[in-house]
């Protein structure tokens, strides 16, 4: 239990946070030495559709960047396999990013009361970089005080 | 080449560490010595294809990338359960 400055309680500190920093050029290595078998181990087929065109390596490494910062969020304990695909990231009409979770990585979401991630990606200068956040586990009367 | 020196070269190659393999305990820990999550993905596929072996889901996890031994554990169990 976590004490909130109007001193009411919550089941968690409330907001869970993970971010990520991934050079483009990591991308485009892997992708020369084991090509299509990279991107079917951490790449959805939707994912890998999404980064089709110009800065395919660029989109591919600020996704690769927004599982990891994700992975962080949820606190994967090291011992816990969560493969990279039961993490997708699709993008709104709008483009904004989106996260959608299943498998272990959904489950793990759930016992923490996860239930959407808010996400930010961005890349430049060879680099490519990831946010996200979420709400948790807060209770009615900390969000009434 | 016994499965170990194996991995070690694999490591070598594609782990990008900061220390040298060839003196690296087999216990030692492979992300304190500078191996990203990304070399551990190349490594993870390296071994693969030095094996002739797939990762199954359940074994995709930090742990088993951790260092030199657990590599190598994993390798044996993946061999042992394809005879």
């Amino acid at each position: 239990m976590h004490s909130t400055r109007a001193g009411t309680t919550m089941e968690h500190p409330g907001v869970l946070i993970g971010c990520d920093i991934h050079p483009v050029f990591n991308v485009v290595e892997s992708l020369d030495i084991f090509g299509d078998r990279y991107l079917a181990r951490v790449f959805t087929p939707a994912e890998q559709a999404a980064c089709e065109g110009v800065a395919f390596a660029e989109r591919l490494a600020a996704r690769y960047a927004a599982k990891e910062s994700i992975l962080k969020l949820l606190k994967v304990p090291a011992e816990v396999a969560v493969p990279w695909t039961d993490i997708e990231i699709g993008a709104e009409t709008s483009g904004a990013p989106t996260v959608s979770l299943t498998g272990r990585a959904a489950e793990i979401a759930a016992t923490l009361g996860v239930s959407v991630i808010e996400l930010t990606l961005s890349h430049d200068a060879g680099l490519a970089m990831a946010v996200a956040a979420a709400v948790v586990g807060v209770k009615v009367e900390a969000l009434a005080a | 080449m016994t499965a170990v020196d194996t991995v070690r070269h694999v490591i070598d190659k594609h782990g990008k560490l900061k220390a040298d393999v060839a003196n690296l305990a087999e216990d030692a820990d492979l992300y304190a010595a500078g191996m990203t999550s990304n070399a551990s993905v190349n490594v993870m596929l390296a071994v693969e294809d030095a094996f002739d072996i797939e990762f199954p889901d359940e074994l995709l996890s930090k742990c088993t990338f951790t260092s030199i031994g657990s590599i190598c554990s994993a390798v044996k169990g993946l061999l042992e359960a394809a005879a």
